[in-house]
């Protein structure tokens, strides 16, 4: 089952019972200056929605991505560079807020797994591709008459 | 009456499975045939009991009988009548309930079709199918029993969730759950076969049919889930990196791989047992899907249940089950010894390509998935792993799947020629390039993802075509591709299906627009190349539900282009809003209209995206799902069929 009940959750976190939500960002959120903008929207895809799980907080409708929001623009209008807003909103919200988890201490091994397991995987494959091409080719032992017949009968129609 | 007959139903069934776990085992392994002969007819009977509990509780659902607390808690009697059928899975309970029906469907085709099978080793994987439905039969009855009275019938339900409302959300667990519980029919024929200690071309040949059917209807379950959260969620994302979205994505790439490799095995005798490892790990994967998705360990706002006896329950059943089966696996692997022979250039070192990339990126996703809860519990660190790192991590082996399929497509069995398959390919690759430069060159942006998506997407359309073409031989009788087997075409189709999902994922990705602003009616904007009007809101009544819903005009070079009805819908018994996008579908770009909140100077909130090759994404699921059904129809599979028909017909069958 996919996106079942994401917005329900969130939106129930959000507002008990209130009629009207607020969607995502809003025009009033917006500052002037379209660079800005275009940076402080690039630092929320980045950042997770504490309340509603899954969800940067530039997606979500909950108040609080909402707060995070403008916490992000006004870190951008005080001069903060990109770094400096996401380093503000950690040591605040801690790594839970990262989506893109970080690439030091324990995690470099999220990281390497996969291109690890990739090169295990790939040795083994050629290894296993070697070894196929130098074996000496079985005769059609192993299979009993019946066998064999009862094969041909299937694999007929070819 | 009803409700209790399918109650008893179920525990019947229950019995039943007990029994066709083990009679028809004992029989295999002391050549008794009475015995073996008890698990067709015990299929056939749990398969129907399960049904007839299933049709109880949906007719409960469709008489809106509050009594029973599950229809209380999720329906309602103004409900729509599709709605209160689909309500029955829209719960916990009741899909646990269509997850049995759908196992022991399986069971019971597997044991009408499976005439050919040699009896013992049809008896075990039925007794096997038996024991996987038993332990959810025990988990259903014990945890989560769907057909719980209420003491006192209140006068009407709560409504299901105005989300699952929804015609594509209504069928997406039906086919999700096809998929998912049809690999359980692999599991069974692989652990068979490690019982019977034996895999050869024929077990490749009888399982990849099984194979095939589930990976179609997991691609058609995923898309429909993924075209629904597109429309539905209000701003046009098609894929979350959720949980429970991996939790069915993951079973889909192992079932991908493990449909090539069940290729190898039935043509070259070659890669046996890891066959039947993918085959346990895939119906593992669909396991660990259950649990995350019913346990709620890994937090989701999907979860439905956060209840740890039932999360407990799902773990032992995952850990016997999967922890077993490579147990066994471990024990058994070494006495299947590969045939076939192959130079390193060929189809098969292709295959085994293919299977090493779909098998590390399905690992990938699965470490992202689990990585928040392994932080937790060794460095008790709270830790988020979201899109940005599967799009990372994840990407790079599609890249590389993409660029070796069409090579690996068309190379020759046991001993190919690369210089040949590459001058046949020059075309496609010089189109691919050709078209992705293009691309490049009018895009905005410096992007790389746009272009290097369409070079993808190209290159396998048009190998595929060029597959295709190369069968048409020396003088181009084009008449030679409709005598070209199915599954020839399948996989040129499923292939080229896989290309156009790239194109369509990699240009709404780069070249997505967006505009948010507060508007007046009467005023319009412009955003791209199209200008918008809202002319009016109006308040609509629905038969469960009250709507805000706009009227947007579009227009392109002042002439009309569209005219779109955005909504706002407000579900007052569930007590909660929905917002329904309105989109121009085109086969270019999708625009897609929502409509936010009045604003108080009396204008709207509106949002505007233009998604490019939106519905590419979709098309190339069903072009995929399609090319499955093509190859599944494959003559080879029918005649096998018909086999068992003369067979049958010419009377008694001596057993071995």
């Amino acid at each position: 089952m996919t996106v079942l009940k994401r917005f329900a959750v969130i939106l129930i976190l959000a507002f008990g019972g209130m009629a009207q939500p607020v969607l995502a960002v809003q025009p009033d959120e917006m500052l002037d200056d379209p660079a800005e903008e275009a940076r402080a929207r690039e630092i929320s895809a980045g950042l997770r929605c504490l309340v509603c799980q899954n969800e940067s907080i530039d997606e979500s409708n909950a108040s609080l991505a909402r707060d995070l929001r403008l916490l992000v623009r006004e870190r951008i209008l005080a001069g903060d560079s990109n770094e400096e807003v996401v380093e503000y909103i950690v040591a605040r919200y801690g790594e839970f807020v990262l989506l893109k988890p970080t690439t030091g201490g324990w995690n470099s091994l999220l990281w390497a797994a996969g291109p690890l397991m990739f090169v295990i995987a790939l040795g083994l494959g050629i290894a296993y591709v070697r070894r196929r091409s130098t074996a000496e080719a079985p005769t059609e032992a192993g299979l009993s008459d019946d066998e064999r017949k009862r094969l041909d009968e299937i694999l007929k129609g070819q | 009456m009803i409700t209790e007959f399918g109650h008893f139903a179920l525990i019947l069934a229950f019995l039943v499975s007990l029994v066709q776990m083990t009679v028809p085992l004992i029989g295999a392994h002391k050549r008794w045939p009475g015995w073996m002969a008890v698990a067709e007819p015990a299929a056939s009977a749990q398969f129907i009991l399960v049904a007839a509990s299933f049709l109880a509780l949906t007719w409960a659902f469709v008489t809106s009988d509050f009594s029973l607390q599950l229809v209380y808690l999720n329906s309602h009697s103004a409900k729509p009548m599709i709605y209160k059928i689909s309500g029955v899975w829209g719960n916990h309970e009741g899909s646990m309930l269509l997850w049995v029906l759908i196992l022991a469907l399986f069971g019971a085709m597997a044991a009408w079709f499976g005439g050919n099978l040699p009896p013992t080793l049809k008896s075990r994987v039925l007794a096997v199918q038996a024991s996987i439905g038993a332990a959810f039969y025990a988990f259903i009855l014990w945890t989560s029993n769907p057909f719980t009275r209420m003491d006192v019938a209140p006068f009407d339900g709560q409504d299901l969730n105005p989300l699952l409302q929804d015609p594509g959300l209504a069928f997406h667990p039906p086919f999700l759950y096809l998929g998912y519980v049809g690999l359980s029919i692999c599991f069974s024929f692989a652990l068979a076969a490690l019982i019977e200690g034996r895999v050869d071309a024929a077990w490749g040949r009888w399982v990849r049919p099984w194979t095939l059917a589930a990976w179609v209807f997991l691609t058609i379950g995923i898309a429909l889930g993924s075209w629904w959260a597109y429309y539905e969620l209000g701003w046009g994302g098609f894929w979350f990196w959720d949980p429970v979205e991996n939790a069915s994505f993951m079973p889909w790439l192992f079932a991908a791989a493990l449909l090539h490799s069940a290729i190898v095995v039935e043509k070259r005798e070659a890669l046996k047992s890891w066959t039947v490892l993918l085959a346990i790990m895939a119906f593992g994967f669909s396991l660990i899907g259950t649990f995350i998705v019913r346990s709620g360990v890994i937090t989701s706002v999907h979860a439905f249940a956060n209840d740890p006896e039932r999360g407990v329950f799902i773990l032992a059943i995952l850990v016997v089950f999967t922890g077993g089966a490579l147990t066994l696996f471990a024990a058994r692997a070494a006495a299947m010894e590969a045939k076939g022979v192959f130079g390193v250039v060929s189809r098969e070192s292709a295959l085994v390509a293919n299977n090493i990339l779909l098998a590390v990126s399905s690992f990938v996703v699965f470490i992202g998935t689990i990585w928040p809860l392994i932080a937790e519990m060794i460095w008790d660190k709270k830790l988020s792993v979201g899109p940005p790192f599967f799009n990372m991590a994840f990407t790079p082996f599609m890249v590389v799947l993409g660029l070796i399929l069409p090579i690996g497509a068309m190379i020759g069995w046991k001993r190919g020629k690369l210089p040949r398959v590459f001058r046949t390919l020059v075309p496609a690759f010089v189109l691919a390039l050709a078209i992705a430069g293009l691309v490049w060159a009018m895009q905005t942006g410096r992007s790389l993802l746009g272009p290097v998506g369409v070079f993808l997407g190209v290159w396998l359309v048009a190998g595929s075509a060029t597959d295709l073409w190369s069968r048409t031989g020396q003088n181009r009788d084009i008449s030679r591709l409709w005598r070209l087997p199915r599954a020839d075409w399948g996989k040129a189709v499923a292939h080229a299906g896989l290309g156009v999902t790239m194109i369509g994922v990699a240009g709404l990705m780069a070249w997505d627009e967006e505009d948010i602003r507060a508007v007046q009616i009467g005023e319009p904007w412009t955003v791209g190349q199209f200008e918008f009007e809202l002319q009016g809101v109006e308040r609509v009544q629905g038969p469960n539900y009250v709507s805000q819903m706009g009227e947007v005009s579009v227009r392109r070079d002042g002439v009309e282009i569209a005219h779109l009805y955005p909504e706002k819908r407000n579900y007052p018994v569930a007590r909660m809003p929905t917002t329904e996008a309105s989109i121009d579908y085109r086969f270019l770009r999708d625009i897609y209209v929502v409509i936010g909140d009045p604003q108080a100077d009396g204008g709207h909130v509106m949002r505007i995206y233009i998604k490019p090759l939106a519905n590419w994404i979709w098309a190339g699921c069903i072009l995929m799902a399609l090319g499955g059904g093509l190859s599944l129809s494959d003559r080879r599979y029918r005649v096998a069929a018909g086999a068992r028909k003369s067979a049958s017909g010419a009377g008694a069958v001596p057993a071995e």
